[in-house]
């Protein structure tokens, strides 16, 4: 029993993460449409919902072009490197109680790790593609990656003290008190800010902005290859709106309803608002971004640290 | 920071908004009547053909996409033997119709005339002409200029008196 269960959660998570990908293809198309008073794609089966489908088979037919002046094991790595992490990721998510992959005494330093080696995969593909505009997508991924992984870092620490734990099943458990948001208003802020430019989302496209840098990191990209960022992409959204409902709004917990609909609830709010940060906020030059994350963002999430510190032990 | 969230929520908003797109094949744009598309050939409100072969059309298209031989009828009436627009070069600039005389050929409000064959843009005479006057239905050509028409002669047109016969001493 113990060993299907066992076989079973993780092929389950692994599918409703891959068609919870596809499907944000075809929700981020929409809302956007409707942000911008469109009705974006509508034509394919109900409501456009086969969009996808038909991304897929486009994506799947098309020629897969390896430049021949790229370094051609890592152009070809790059893209898988971006979707296992990410999807790897996901195994430390409680879903439900019970209903997690690896339950992992560091979940929470699992998660920021796979985030970490998730941008191998921008930086080896920009790298590989041998292109200027790839290298300096590839570039600007590294340094916004270590400068909003840093406090990143901290911000969830005001959470991990106050549950007194890395696991993020436990970290649920102690939010039945009361949601972690409030207490841990500024961390909660900073690592929305944070997850959004971990996964390279609109505001914080820099490595790719399409209208400086062509497509950035993915220039040389088409096919599946070019598919795979795009499914690591949404993935990663999936994935960061997951922490943020772990972290800071309660996981699974909520009344009358059971407790992975509140999961999927919550969750599918996040990537929404994810959307519409997308569809709303301009780019913000390099050295904004850069100034923005060590000069603001980054003292806040210490103050933050310091304070939940000293109050957690006065509270003792 | 306050200006970001306003128009965060601003941009929210628009979920309730008039959408701008028309669903094009299912709900039809508005066209006006003067809307330049689809070439046609119009009669006059007897039936008769009103175009004259005059050339002026096929001169003033910038593309040379117009194409004609004039004939006479019985009757010294000129009419076009064949009227050919080839719709793959035409730019639908409207210059034809400013410069024909008698309102025969005109631009229409439709623009759906999408074919798979580059041959079958070329349009003939029987595709454009149609049966009715178009945009003008009471004109008449013939009705207002002098020539002599079988069943009109001259002086008989309207606004217009009988000729004077110049070598007549009567007044």
């Amino acid at each position: 029993m113990n060993v299907l269960i066992g076989i079973i959660v993780p092929l389950g998570i692994l599918f409703s993460v891959l068609t919870v990908a596809a499907g944000l293809i075809w929700l981020e198309r929409r809302l956007l449409a409707f942000w911008q008073d469109r009705y974006g794609p509508n034509r394919v089966g109900a409501y456009g919902l086969l969009q996808p489908l038909a991304d897929a088979i486009k994506l799947m037919f098309k020629e897969d072009w390896v430049p021949p002046f790229s370094d051609k094991p890592v152009f070809i790595l790059a893209p898988i490197v971006i979707v296992i992490t990410v999807v790897l990721a996901f195994a430390v998510i409680p879903f439900a109680p019970g209903i997690v992959v690896i339950d992992l005494n560091v979940g929470l330093l699992f998660f920021l790790g796979m985030s970490s080696l998730g941008v191998y995969s921008v930086v080896l593909g920009g790298w590989a593609s041998n292109s200027k505009y790839s290298l300096l997508g590839g570039l600007r991924a590294s340094a916004q990656m270590l400068s909003y992984e840093v406090f990143m870092g901290i911000s969830v620490m005001g959470v991990v003290m106050m549950a007194g734990s890395f696991n993020l099943g436990d970290i649920i458990e102690a939010q039945r008190i009361g949601w972690f948001w409030i207490p841990q208003f500024f961390g909660m802020v900073i690592f929305i800010i944070a997850g959004l430019a971990e996964t390279r989302r609109l505001p914080f496209d820099l490595p790719e902005a399409e209208s400086e840098l062509v497509a950035g990191f993915h220039t040389e990209y088409s096919g599946m290859k070019f598919g795979l960022f795009f499914v690591g992409e949404y993935i990663g959204i999936t994935l960061v709106s997951a922490m943020i409902v772990t972290l800071y709004f309660g996981g699974w917990l909520g009344p009358f309803l059971p407790p992975i609909v509140w999961f999927t609830i919550k969750t599918f709010l996040f990537i929404c608002g994810f959307i519409l940060l997308r569809a709303a906020m301009p780019r913000p030059r390099y050295d904004q971004l850069m100034s923005y994350g060590w000069k603001i963002l980054l003292p806040i999430a210490m103050a933050n640290l310091l304070i939940t510190g000293a109050l957690l032990l006065r509270a003792m | 920071m306050l200006g970001t969230l306003r128009s965060i929520w601003n941009v929210f908003l628009h979920l309730w908004h008039k959408k701008e797109t028309v669903q094009y094949p299912e709900e039809k744009p508005y066209l006006p009547p003067r809307w330049r598309g689809r070439i046609i050939l119009s009669r006059d409100a007897d039936g008769g053909e009103r175009c004259v072969a005059c050339y002026l059309c096929a001169v003033a298209c910038p593309v040379d996409c117009i194409s004609l031989q004039a004939t006479e009828d019985e009757h010294g009436r000129r009419y076009p033997e064949f009227f050919r627009i080839n719709f793959s070069r035409c730019i639908f600039c409207g210059f034809c119709e400013e410069a024909c005389p008698t309102y025969a050929i005109q631009l229409t409000p439709d623009f759906e005339m999408a074919e798979y064959k580059r041959e079958n843009l070329v349009y003939e005479k029987e595709d454009l002409l149609i049966s009715g006057p178009g945009k003008y239905p009471d004109y008449n050509f013939y009705n207002v200029a002098g020539t002599s028409i079988a069943g009109k002669d001259k002086g008989e047109a309207e606004n217009e008196r009988p000729p004077v016969d110049i070598r007549s001493l009567m007044p």
